[in-house]
């Protein structure tokens, strides 16, 4: 089984990716997180105009079995959530690096992403 | 606590399984997506491990009255061939636990009892034992460890099962599609003894086969290889939970305990008060002429929600909404495409129809209670 982990995207050790352009971050679950989940069927995003802090559990992501916490990888505003996930959340499963994103982050913080992961770092601890 | 492991269990690591801790037990959850599986089992057919289940045989000349005694439904309308559900309750009418009930023959009976209930079960049944008057005409032997079992499941399994067992069963020669619903035969495969009843726990047509655990491992296989081209998929215990939740099918642990009577349960129909005494019949039989405090309903979410989980509150809803119950099951329905539930609330919100609210997460999401089953089959299947 091949998972993508895309070269152009930095990643959280909680499973979430980043595309950072400028000060804007697209926030959403790896596509590792999404085979660990299975079929996703729900998820809850934070509202538009929420600040979050990176760490923070801010939006939770329901399979058929259980209920999982997502984090902010990065600081800032919620600027806009995926209505296109909150109609249909299986795609999460179907496009997790692309289609399937979550939010998009106004960071307050940029210099945080420093910390994240690069993608060889994210295939050393998933193991892949 | 180390966790047991199945006859079947390098089948499930071979097929790729994923593998989950369940009552003591390492079990498959999945093979491929619970959803696929779920699909598998309304549309075609699914095959499930159900080897952790605990297999007891009793036996012997008063073997039918004691278990009479013992169990809530009427054993004494049983003749060979004919398997029944039936309840082993506590005195206070509590359940210890729910099984199944296969007539083999007039003085030997098998029960098919949870896994996770195997130990307090025989404790219980010992205890009934060691006070019933004719004792010394009843045998009882928990052979859980020697058996394996699968259920086959779905509307299209009728079409390929009986080239499983070439010849016809030695109790009712009949042939396993001959077997109506709740009917059990014995037959013969790779030269071994295999039951099969004509039931389930996902709300289709199936079968459950009980053979030795060292031939269960055949059973498996060869079950995968007739049903292929009739769609038959290996389907892991997350579908089992989906499919029984969507058929209202309780689960020991969640709709069932010890503090829960058959009658709260809404299992009365498997309680038999004319049948003379029995453990627990006391109660029911008040429970029955009185009515209950509260009752186990079936839910279904109104509006798209986060789905419904055990142990999430319920709430009537209205201007003066309170707290109610909680849910003892709780799924996202795959066949309806919305959140699903089992619980137990106050006899006065029991009614179809009534709106509740389901806590998620602190927020409350409407609900509404309706009919059992959530999910019921279309008729022209058989």
């Amino acid at each position: 089984m091949s998972t993508q982990i895309p070269a152009d995207l930095k990643y959280a050790k909680s499973h979430e990716w980043s595309r950072i352009v400028g000060d804007i971050a697209t926030v959403g679950i790896t596509d590792h997180a999404q085979h660990e989940l299975t079929d996703i069927v729900f998820v809850e995003f934070p509202a538009v105009g929420s600040v979050v802090k990176a760490g923070e559990a801010c939006a939770v992501v329901e399979s058929v079995k259980t209920a999982s916490d997502i984090y902010a990888p990065l600081s800032g505003e919620i600027v806009e959530v995926n209505k296109s996930v909150t109609d249909n959340p299986a795609l999460v499963n179907t496009e997790p690096d692309t289609g399937g994103w979550f939010f998009k982050l106004k960071l307050s913080a940029p210099a945080e992403a420093a910390q994240l992961l690069s993608a060889d770092q994210y295939r050393q601890q998933i193991g892949g | 606590m180390t966790l047991q492991r199945t006859p079947l269990y390098a089948a499930h690591e071979r097929l790729g399984a994923r593998l989950v801790e369940f009552g003591g037990w390492e079990m498959p959850v999945q093979y491929t997506s619970i959803m696929d599986e779920h699909q598998a089992v309304r549309t075609a057919g699914g095959l499930f491990d159900i080897s952790h289940m605990g297999e007891v045989w009793v036996t012997g000349a008063e073997a039918a009255n004691f278990l009479n005694a013992t169990l809530t439904n009427n054993v004494a309308k049983l003749v060979p061939g004919q398997a029944q559900y039936s309840l082993l309750c506590n005195e206070r009418g509590g359940v210890v636990d729910d099984l199944y009930l296969y007539c083999v023959g007039k003085e030997t009976f098998l029960l098919i009892i949870n896994a996770s209930r195997i130990e307090a079960d025989m404790e219980w049944l010992r205890a009934r034992h060691a006070v019933f008057a004719k004792r010394d005409a009843v045998l009882m032997s928990n052979v859980s460890a020697e058996y394996g079992a699968v259920a086959v499941q779905g509307p299209r399994v009728a079409e390929f099962i009986d080239q499983m067992f070439p010849a016809t069963g030695t109790i009712k020669a009949a042939r396993p599609t001959q077997l109506l619903k709740n009917e059990v035969d014995l037959f013969n495969f790779g030269g071994r003894d295999a039951f099969v009843a004509r039931t389930g726990y996902t709300g289709e047509d199936g079968f459950e086969i009980v053979t030795s655990a060292e031939n269960i491992e055949a059973v498996w296989n060869r079950l995968l290889e007739v049903g292929q081209p009739f769609g038959l998929k290996p389907a892991g215990l997350g579908a089992r939970d989906t499919l029984r939740t969507e058929a209202c099918l309780p689960l020991y642990g969640h709709e069932l305990d010890e503090t829960t009577t058959p009658i709260e349960a809404g299992l009365g129909f498997f309680v038999a008060l004319d049948k003379g005494d029995f453990t627990g019949r006391s109660v029911l039989a008040e429970q029955k002429t009185n009515g209950v405090s509260r009752k186990c309903v079936a839910f279904k979410m109104t509006e798209k929600s986060a789905p419904p989980r055990p142990h999430y509150p319920i709430w009537s809803a209205g201007p003066d909404a309170k707290k109610i119950g909680e849910a003892a099951s709780g799924t996202q329905s795959p066949s309806l495409n919305i959140g699903i539930g089992l619980g137990y609330v106050p006899t006065e919100f029991a009614q179809p129809e009534t709106p509740i609210e389901i806590e998620i997460r602190g927020r409350r999401s409407p609900a509404v209670i309706v009919r059992k089953p959530i999910y019921k089959r279309k008729p022209e299947q058989t």
